[in-house]
């Protein structure tokens, strides 16, 4: 459950500490950004370890480029901007990062609606889905400041490109400290029988409140964090099944094709139970944070109304 | 390679090219053979490679952006020893390391896998900035294509390699002025392209792209521009003839953009090329 002891942190903000932390020790780290450094949070990095940070200015095209140019030739590199527009650049990841094998990692920050008052067109809603087509490419999402940085950690020595979704807005710690984090593994985070929640990102927090609420009306819930949306744990999804019937999926993207996407092939692959899909079904627009959460149905009171309405039916 | 051994080096590549795509059934033979003189420096003169060895961290970078022209690349690589002449005949075949456009993860001494043009340039930045972090002295070279650079990439690129000062780069355009669509001047003109590059902080040398000598002297200028450390990337706009050295290809212009000669026209191609090597 959420732990209130720690204060909530944006997972961008301990995305770009760690990094800051890991030049030290790994210096084929090299660092770009496409002049978004300050909200990116890699100019934490930029700080400490000016030559081996370049600025690439507002072409996210060139960036991805010179990454996969960069990863070929021994580097580790960070390429980082908003997740709308760096995957925007999809045929430059398909082809520079996935297809030449290149091991950049990309960061996309401000994911989905939980950015707030800047609309739409900063906000990434179709990235997961877009990126988890491509053959070896990891697509993450952790759920809070812990976890980014052990996954951040593991990324530097991991095999495959990979992309790292993060969040503008402070999310809860949902993860007890010394949590042994692993890409690929889901996190079961509350047990419970009548159903199972599978969240991921800034919503995970959201999802804990509502199961809560549930569990004070007598209501039993199973909520798990999956941070590795692809490669998805189905060891996991596949020892779930003997315990449910009845999935939901909540994050703060379309619902098409990301975590609910995923879950929903595995399912259907497996022939078994039945599925929620809970995300964000039409057009961001201007907001605060919190106004945009509850419009889009993705905030603690609402998740609660839709959890109980589909566990119930 | 002395001169003549360079000029029948090429012309032998020529013929691999002829060879390759109509073995294939299909390919382009117009944009392979414009490329055959850069290439064929390149390869036999100007790279410091190592054939058994394709990974070794002071070779030269050379990156094909306009991957469809890779079976000039191609024949080069096996000439100078990278894999068997035989393998050549296996272009875009099932299971062949020789795809369509350069695989990098198939072929070992493919620095990057190019065919969606305007990327190679970003990466060949890459290239020189990892080896400049290196403190490896050695170039990056890429090859563009005249109609590729209307993507857009390619001058964000061209804007951000002069801004880091990448003096080991030298990169070329391989104008051939011929596109799918038509000369590329109607369908988006790109000219003047030296005078472009020039204006974006490139140091900018225009050359006859099928004069082998002016070639080399071209790359040599550009080491040199590098061994001074003028901070400045050099770009070589080479003027070319699309479907150079087979006649009937030189003067079909588009229409050997993408086509393979049947194999009566490859023949007659041959026998052209064989020609010119004993002149």
């Amino acid at each position: 459950m959420i732990d209130a002891t720690v204060k909530p942190v944006a997972t961008r903000q301990a995305f770009g500490e760690t990094l800051a932390k890991l030049g030290e020790k790994y210096p084929e780290i090299v660092v770009l950004d496409a002049d978004l450094a300050k909200s990116t949070k890699s100019e934490l990095f930029a700080k400490k370890f000016p030559d081996r940070f370049f600025e690439m200015g507002i072409s996210e095209a060139n960036m991805i480029g010179v990454g996969a140019g960069l990863a070929v030739n021994g580097k580790v590199p960070f390429i980082c901007s908003f997740g709308a527009f760096v995957t925007g650049r999809f045929d430059q990841i398909r082809m520079s990062v996935s297809y030449t094998k290149a091991n950049v990692r990309i960061i996309g920050t401000h994911a989905g609606v939980g950015i707030g008052e800047d609309g739409h067109s900063q906000m990434a809603l179709e990235d997961l889905a877009c990126l988890r087509t491509l053959p070896e490419m990891a697509v993450l999402q952790p759920a809070d400041d812990i976890e980014t940085a052990a996954m951040i950690e593991e990324l530097i020595k991991y095999p495959h490109p990979a992309y790292v979704r993060l969040t503008r807005q402070n999310v809860p710690r949902v993860h007890k400290a010394g949590t042994v984090f692993k890409i690929g593994k889901i996190q079961p985070l509350h047990e419970g029988k009548e159903a199972l929640v599978l969240a991921t990102g800034g919503v995970v927090g959201e999802s804990l409140v509502a199961v809560q609420a549930l569990e004070k009306q007598g209501m039993s819930i199973e909520v798990a964090n999956v941070s590795s949306i692809k490669p998805l744990d189905e060891a996991f999804l596949r020892e779930a099944c003997k315990r449910h019937k009845k999935f939901i999926t909540v994050e703060d993207h379309y619902i098409t094709g990301g975590l609910g996407g995923a879950v929903a092939e595995f399912l259907a692959t497996e022939g078994h139970g039945k599925l929620h899909r809970i995300g964000v079904e039409d057009f961001g627009q201007s907001g605060t944070p919190e106004a945009l959460l509850e419009h889009y149905g993705l905030d603690a009171p609402r998740l609660e109304k839709k959890f109980k309405a589909f566990i119930r039916a | 390679m002395p001169e003549t051994e360079l000029k029948a080096a090429t012309q032998e590549l020529r013929a691999w090219c002829i060879k390759m795509i109509t073995e294939a059934g299909n390919g382009h033979p117009g944009g392979s053979l414009s490329l055959a003189d850069l290439v064929s420096v390149l390869y036999f003169k100007v790279l410091k490679h190592d054939p058994k060895n394709p990974s070794w961290k002071e070779r030269d970078r050379f990156i094909l952006s306009k991957g469809h022209g890779v079976p000039a690349q191609y024949a080069a690589m096996a000439m100078t020893g990278y894999f068997p002449t035989e393998q050549l005949l296996t272009l875009r075949k099932l299971g062949s390391p020789l795809q369509g456009h350069p695989d990098r993860a198939r072929l070992p001494g493919i620095e990057a896998s190019t065919g969606s043009l305007g990327q190679g340039l970003s990466i060949a930045q890459g290239a020189a900035l990892a080896m400049r972090l290196d403190k490896v002295d050695s170039m990056v070279y890429c090859i563009m294509g005249d109609g590729e650079i209307q993507e857009g990439q390619v001058w964000e690129a061209a804007l951000s390699i002069p801004m880091h000062k990448l003096d080991h780069l030298c990169a070329v355009v391989d104008w051939n002025k011929g596109q799918i669509d038509g000369q590329v001047k109607d369908v988006m003109n790109i000219e003047p392209i030296g005078a472009k590059f020039e204006a974006f902080g490139w140091n900018v040398l225009e050359i006859d792209g099928h004069d082998l000598g002016a070639i080399e002297k071209a790359f040599e200028a550009a080491k040199a521009n590098a061994k001074k450390g003028t901070g400045k990337p050099t770009m070589i706009v080479a003027d070319t003839l699309k479907g150079k050295g087979v006649k009937f290809m030189e003067e079909g212009k588009n229409a050997w953009h993408g086509n393979a000669p049947t194999s009566e026209q490859a023949k007659k191609a041959l026998e052209e090329i064989l020609k010119a090597t004993s002149k």
